[in-house]
This record gives structure tokens, sequence and C-alpha cells, in this order.
């Protein structure tokens, strides 16, 4: 007890006098240990690609190629701290796209309306699964296994076997199109970092700039809070670092979206999600519970947590996810496939793994489920241009979620 | 003493923080019936634990000769190997495998890993009619009921050529004549020369078979009794395993006892899975403001079935009976309503079921009151921080921060976050279930203190607890329960271990 009292007082002081950077890295080394690999992989495939990867083409590129993928993992990460899985979402997703089609493409019914039948529909279909793993006891993993060849099988006959498209343009562009508008002319104004014929659209430069503020302003808070508390937070030089290095990193990525065609529309879905799931995780009620229940559901429910009922609850947030994933989708192709969502599944709980979640449940953030995504889709498109074959690919990808997993459990065991 | 089987000398065995054997010595003899007796947590199962080797050969001090040869066990197949077999109190088997199939599980009757059937039903054909169970070989165990599942581990143990057979508790979930079959083949046995340890809280069966007793208490061997040289009473056992002083091991306290708060009327409960089993036979009680009530019996007499029941229908199907809160009955059904009603459950399992392990202390103190620390569902966090920061300060929890994950605190310290964290969602009534379980002597002087506040401060605290001295050290009142019974009431001043244990025999005997 003393050893652990003298450890204490001694982590506090470094908190407090000398946080070095040494400190901050080996008490954050989980939080921050896939950043740090992400950012090699980006560097490895930048230099590997002599340059392609970073190119304002293609970070837009992986941006539309992966956008489906996080909003899922989303979901998937609140189904996995609670403790369960779910299998379903590549085929729930494609079934989506298909009732989509069939609205939009078939029956001409205006797109708002179909985008909210898609979304009740995703909810439905969570709320079917959700009532037989949390108030039938039966499986998450058979459930949605059930679930996957359900929807698969009903994408199927409600397509005919044949895809549906193309989509009204005020459908998929919300994951084609860009916030400069269809020519992608308007809005801009001439880079002074660049040649004559360099642009960069305003907007999104204004729209980062207010992000990062945001950020920031909240960071300032957090650490006031931790301050009056006695907790340990960083020092202030270290803290200025940080943050600054947190606006480089989102003004240079808006800086590169600026000089292309702008803010692709999906991220203004995906942003809010991202945010909305962030503060859902840390600062609600609801959120705190999710946790608590996946790290132990029967002190959980002798602590009067709804447990049933929340499970139910995640498994149709998870369908409405995977309704947004699968429209998503659907616009990027503008058509409505069979074969849609082929292997979703598998990618968003991949990413939430890779972010460092549990598989016992409990444990996991949505920070690191978005750099997990990002790191699966930054190996994809690397790859790609590297000129990997789709065989090889899978085989890395699977090495680097064993690699990822195993580091994390090995880190955890360590602590 | 040539005819001595097995002799076990000097054992200790300690546990981070706990001596649970001292110096105990235990001598069985050939063919002999041996009765192992004290309280839960004298250190019975202990023993017989490093005896068959679940402990092995080098995490206990002090040696074992088993037929003249001292023994190092490094794990229990080599005490089986000898003929050491132990039948814990849950038993052992797969309940989807045929009773010749866990016969033989673990040691098949089989060359080259192919299984013989033919050899193997028929051995156990032999083995049942041993035992006097006539089923077939092929039935499951799951159809078949517990007093047969318990002679099929006889069988089992018959079938690896035992020769001192141990079992824990063998007669507790059996009825009378199941239990009388299972005493008559110890006594079987023991014309066939195989000797038994019995450990068992039913000291009638115990006088009734047993050819020697020894009695454990605090993890020490107090003394060793010849039934053969005099007649052994059953109060002459019950004063071996409680005779203690009790002194300075309880704060002082002065109660001020109010009207009754808490009551419930005629309770009943039945087992979640076998419906016919009752559990909690119309059970009442109340308790008064201010007041500590004790609720003493066995390991399996119904206490924390009750308990669990009463909070939000956690333990039990078929629940019928009535709660009532200042004289109005209160709807007790679900475990939001029971903490909405005022109603707190500290669990005996606080690693299973009161604590988030993973998570904080703060996590965990709060989890229970969560409305409390949030506006319109937003946590507002400096509140949680606050608050929680109070109660580690107020109860003494050490710990490097809130942010302390609890399944790194000690045991002392997990128990005092799941007391805070029931301190927070602010009761009327608390239960508390074993509220001092595994923890060492001054902690749970600490976590007494917290209790004598609580009851100060006007609430109704209920103790469940096993140890006779914590419940006679800590409650103004004390019902007495067995076999889902309450079986007898008596204010702590008339009290004592003798008495209780007495309430608990009596009904024992009666039983038809």
């Amino acid at each position: 007890m003393s050893a652990e009292l003298q450890t204490n007082e001694s982590s506090k002081a470094a908190g407090f006098k000398l946080a070095t950077v040494f400190d901050f890295l080996k008490n954050n080394v989980r939080e921050y240990g896939m950043l740090v690999a992400l950012v090699v992989i980006v560097l490895y495939f930048q230099f590997e690609t002599s340059g392609v990867l970073l190119q304002p083409t293609n970070i837009t590129n992986v941006i539309l190629q992966n956008s489906y993928i996080v909003v899922m993992a989303l979901g998937m990460l609140l189904v996995i701290v609670a403790g369960h899985i779910d299998l379903s979402i590549g085929s729930v997703a494609a079934f989506v796209g298909a009732v989509a089609g069939y609205m939009m493409v078939k029956n001409d019914y205006p797109v708002i309306i179909s985008i909210a039948a898609c979304i009740a529909i995703g909810a439905a279909i969570g709320a079917f699964q959700g009532y037989w793993v949390a108030f039938r006891k039966i499986p998450a993993f058979i459930v949605t296994l059930a679930g996957m060849l359900i929807f698969r099988g009903l994408t199927l006959v409600l397509l005919g076997g044949s895809s549906l498209g193309p989509f009204p343009e005020s459908f998929s562009n919300i994951s084609r199109g860009f916030i400069s508008g269809n020519d992608a002319k308007s809005g801009f104004m001439s880079n002074p970092l660049g040649g004559a014929d360099a642009k960069l659209h305003l907007m999104t430069l204004i729209i980062g700039l207010a992000f990062a503020a945001i950020i920031v302003y909240l960071d300032i808070v957090g650490r006031k809070n931790s301050r009056a508390f006695n907790f340990p937070v960083i020092s202030t030089p270290l803290f200025i670092i940080k943050n600054a290095a947190v606006v480089a990193i989102i003004m240079a990525f808006c800086y590169i979206l600026a000089s292309y065609k702008g803010l692709p529309n999906v991220l203004l879905v995906l942003i809010p999600l991202i945010v909305l799931y962030i503060f859902v995780t840390k600062k609600t009620v609801i959120g705190r519970r999710i946790y608590a229940l996946g790290g132990n559901e029967k002190a959980a429910k002798l602590s009067g947590v709804p447990t049933d009922r929340l499970t139910f609850y995640t498994f149709v947030n998870m369908g409405v996810l995977a309704a947004i994933g699968g429209m998503i989708f659907t616009g990027r192709l503008n058509s409505a496939t069979p074969k849609a969502g082929d292997g979703f599944e598998l990618d968003a709980i991949a990413a939430v793994f890779i972010g460092g979640a549990s598989a016992s449940g409990g444990i996991g953030t949505i920070f690191g489920v978005v750099i997990g995504a990002l790191v699966m889709g930054v190996l994809n498109n690397g790859m790609s241009i590297a000129g990997v074959s789709v065989d090889w690919q899978q085989v890395v990808k699977g090495a680097v979620l064993l690699i990822a997993v195993y580091f994390d459990v090995s880190s955890k065991n360590k602590a | 003493m040539s005819d001595l089987l097995l002799e076990m000398r000097g054992i200790t065995k300690t546990f981070p923080g706990v001596k649970a054997l001292n110096d105990v010595n235990l001598q069985v003899r050939q063919a002999e019936i041996h009765a192992l007796v004290g309280e839960n947590g004298a250190g019975k199962s202990t023993l017989m634990k490093v005896l068959s080797g679940v402990y092995p050969h080098g995490s206990y001090t002090g040696e074992i000769i088993f037929e003249g040869q001292e023994c190092r066990f490094n794990d229990i197949s080599a005490s089986e190997k000898l003929g050491i077999v132990i039948i814990h109190q849950e038993l052992a088997l797969i309940p989807f495998l045929s009773i010749a199939e866990n016969i033989f599980l673990g040691h098949e009757t089989a060359s080259r890993g192919v299984i013989n059937w033919n050899a193997a039903i028929a051995k156990s054909q032999a083995l049942l009619k041993k035992v006097g169970l006539s089923e077939s070989p092929n039935t499951l165990i799951t159809d078949i009921g517990v007093g047969k599942q318990q002679l099929v581990e006889i069988a089992k143990a018959l079938a690896k050529e035992v020769k001192l057979l141990i079992l824990d508790e063998p007669t507790a979930s059996l009825n009378e004549s199941d239990s009388q079959a299972l005493l008559e083949l110890l006594l079987q046995f023991k014309q066939q020369g195989i000797s038994s340890i019995l450990i068992s809280h039913k000291l009638n069966e115990v006088s009734k078979v047993a050819d020697a007793i020894t009695v454990l208490r605090d993890g020490a061997t107090i003394e060793t009794l010849d039934c053969h040289k005099e007649t052994i009473s059953e109060d002459r056992i019950i004063r071996g395993m409680v005779g203690r002083d009790l002194s300075h091991r309880f704060p002082p306290r002065e109660a001020t006892i109010g009207e009754t708060l808490f009551e419930v009327r005629n309770w009943n409960v039945y087992h979640p899975l076998h419906a016919e089993r009752k559990v909690v036979d119309n059970v009442n009680f109340n308790v008064r403001k201010g007041e500590i009530v004790g609720i003493a019996g066995l390991m399996g007499s119904g206490r924390t079935e009750l308990a669990m029941s009463i909070f939000g229908h956690a333990y039990g199907k078929h629940i019928s009976g009535h709660v009532y809160k200042n004289g109005h009955e209160i709807d007790v059904r679900t475990i939001q309503k029971a903490i909405r009603n005022g109603i707190a459950y500290v669990t005996e399992d606080r690693k299973n079921y009161g604590l988030v392990l993973i998570d904080g202390i703060k996590n965990n103190i709060s989890l229970a009151n969560l409305p409390a620390i949030a506006n319109k569902s937003v946590l507002n966090e400096p509140k949680e921080l606050r608050i929680t920061n109070q109660y580690r300060d107020d109860l003494g929890i050490r710990s490097s921060s809130v942010l302390q994950k609890t399944v790194n605190l000690s045991g002392g310290n997990q128990q005092k976050v799941v007391l805070s964290k029931w301190l927070f969602a602010n009761p009327d009534i608390l239960i508390l279930d074993e509220p001092t379980r595994g923890i060492d002597v001054g902690a749970k002087y600490e976590i007494y203190t917290i209790i004598n506040k609580l009851a100060q401060a006007g609430k109704a605290v209920i103790i469940i607890s096993s140890e006779l001295p914590e419940i006679l050290g800590m409650c103004d009142r004390i019902y007495v329960m067995n076999e889902g019974q309450l079986v007898g009431e008596m204010p702590a001043a008339d009290a004592s271990q003798e008495k209780i244990m007495k309430c608990i025999m009596q009904q024992e005997v009666n039983q038809p």
C-alpha cells in the first residue's frame, strides 16, 4: 500500500512540475499508440507511392472510400463495448441500399422521404435483432449471423438479381459531391502558396478553422477541470505544443482538401456523427451505462442499470448507422447492387479492434475507432497505389489486425 | 500408531494478508470416518485443498504422510493416483454426458485413444451397483436428481480405486432419505477398508457416523475428539467450534432505535431453474429506524436469495409477498424500482456482482445514481469528481486517485467503493450481504464503523453474515435462517453463538 501511495505521489509531482515529453508519451502510449502507427503507415506509403498518397485527389478518395465504414464502425463500437457483436451490417447496408433504389429509382419517391424511410427500416432491423439478443438472450453472434443471411436474401429478392440506378443527383451527391457544388468552381480563391492556376476553397478553410477552434477550446476547459481536482495535467508548454499540433494537422488536412474540390459533402455527415458519438460515449448517462454494462453486466444490473433495454438500444442504433452507411455506399456507387456491403461487417469490426476495443466488452473509444478505420483505409489505398495485388492486400490487413490487437493486449497486461 | 492412513503435520498456508491455516494437524486411521467441523472460514476446505494437491507442494509448509510415505502433490491427479479423492460441494459432473462417460472422464477405458464402450459400460454397471444406484449407465446426468448425482460422484471415486474419500458437505443439498443412504454407504465403505473425511455442518449426522471428529477454528486445530472413548454431544462439538472472545473487534455504538421502517411479510421465493424448489419459505421480518438487524444462518440457508429477491426480484421466480416502508407497501419488482424506493443491496460477491473491475473508482461510485450527477442526461463530470473524491476521503479508500481502476484495489478498499456507491444512492434501507468477507481485521473495523454511522443516521440496516461473532458484535436484533425459513429471532443481548447454532441444529433434527 505504501509503495502504491509513493508512486502516486511521484506521478502527481511529475504531472504538475516536470511533465516531460517522455512521461507524456509513456502515460499515453495506449491512447496514442495507434495514432503513431497511423502516422508511420502514412509516411511509409507516402514514400512508397512517391508522394501520391497525400495528394489532394487521393486524400479525397480515401475519405470517400472509407466514410461508410467509419459510420458503421461507430455503431459497432457501442455494440462491442456492450459485449456483443453484429455480423449483419453488411447485409443490412445492402438491403437498405436496395430499398433506397426501389423507392427512388423505381418508384420516384422524393429523396427526403426515402432517406427517412431507409433510416426507419434500419432502426426496425436493429430493433428486430436487438429483441432476440436483449430480451430472448440469444447470443448476438447467432442472431446477427441469421440477420446476415436474411437481409442478404431479402436484398436479392428486392433487386431480383439486377442493379438499380442511377439515383437522383441530390441523393448521390451526399456521398459523391462537394460543398463547392457540382461544377466545383464557385467559392474558390487564388492560392497564395501555389502557382497562378492554384485555387483554394474558402469555405473549407473557414470550417476547418472553426472546428480547430472548438477542439482547442474544449481541451482548455477540460484541462481547467482537471486542475481544479488536482489531477495530473501536462505542463503548459507541452499543452501548447499539443494543441498547436492538433490545429496544424486539421488545417493541413483542410488545406489539402481546399486545393482540390473542397470539403466532400460526406464529411458533413461524418464529422458531426463522430462528434456526436464522442459526446454520447464520454458525457452522457446512457454512454456511461453502456460501458458499465460491457464491463460487468451483473454488477451493472444490480446497480439499477436497465441492461436489457440498453442492449436493445445499442442494436437499434447499430441498425440506424448501418442504414446510413448503406445509403452512403449506394450513393457513391450510384446504384443499388445485390453484392453491395459484402464484408463491411468485418471491416467495421476490424476498425473497432484496431482502435483498442476489448473483445470482452467495456473498453473502447470513438477516437480509437476512427484511427482504426483510417489505418485500414490508408493500407487499402496505399497498397492499391503501390500496386500490391488484392490477394496480398488481404494478407497484410489480416496481419495488421492481429499485430494491433496483440500490441493492445500485451500493453494492457503490463499495465 | 501403525494403523494411520494419513497424517498431516504442521500445515500452514497463507494467502496474501491472511493466514488461512496455522500449524494444523490431522490424523486419519485406516477404515475410519473422520469428521472435520468448524465454522465457515475456519479453514476446512483450504486444508482439504492442500491434501488433494489443489494447492501444490511448496505453496504451504508442513508435511503430508500417506500410508507411511511423505507426499508432495503437485496437482490433483498426483493425489488421485495414491487413492485420495475429493468430492466437492458443487458437483463436478458434465450434465450432458452419460453416467458412464462421467465416471470414466479423464481415465477412459481406452486403448490408443479409442474407447472400449462395452468395457466401460460393464465396469460402470458394477460400480453403480456398489453405490446402490439403479440407473442405466447411459442415462444423462442432467436427467437424474442431485442425490443420485452425488452417488455417481462416489462411483467415479471408486473407479479411481479410492483409499481415502473426502466429502465436502455431501448432504447439504440432499433430502433426508438421500442423506441417510449416503451415510449408510460411507459405513459400508468403512467395512471394506476405505476411510472417509466428512466435512459437514449437520452435526447430528456427524455424531451419528463419525469415529473421530477434528474441530478447526480460525485456521487452527482446536481438538480431535474420539467418538469411541466417549459419547460426543452436539453441544460439545459446538463449544469447540465457536469458543473465542469478542473483545475490541467491534467499534462501540449507541443505538437510537425508532419505529419500524421496513417490513417484509409472507415472502416466498422459488428457485429460478427448479420451479418446485422453494428457496425462501414464508419469511416475515422487520427493521426499525436506526436499527442493525442480523440474519444468521449457514451457507445455502437462503439468506442471499432472500435479500436479492427483495432487491428488485434480482433472484428467483414466482416471488410472492409484501414489502412495506414506513407502513406503506412498496413495489420492488425491478431493481430500478427497489432503488427508487430506497433499498440498497451490497452483494456478498463484490468482484462479480459489485464492481465493474475494469473501471475506476469514480465510475463505480456514481453508477447506481448517475442521474444525480447529470443534467438532462448529460454528465456533469466536475460534480462527479467532487462527490466521488468526497467519498474517497470520508471512507478512507486508499488509492492513487478516484481514477484508479478498482481491480487494483485491496479487498477492503474494494468493499469501501461498493459501500460508497450505495451511500451515494442515498438509501433508507441497506442490506449488507457478508460485508466483511475476505477482508483483513483492520479494514473490517473501518467497515463496521461506517455501518454504525449509517444506523446512527437513521437508516435501517440488515447484515447477512456467516460469521457469528460479527452478527453478535454488530447487531441489535438477530434473525436465524435455515432451509429458507426464519427459525428464530432474538435480541442481541440474549443471543450467543451456542444459542444461534442450536437454533439451526434443532431445526435440522426436527426435519422429517
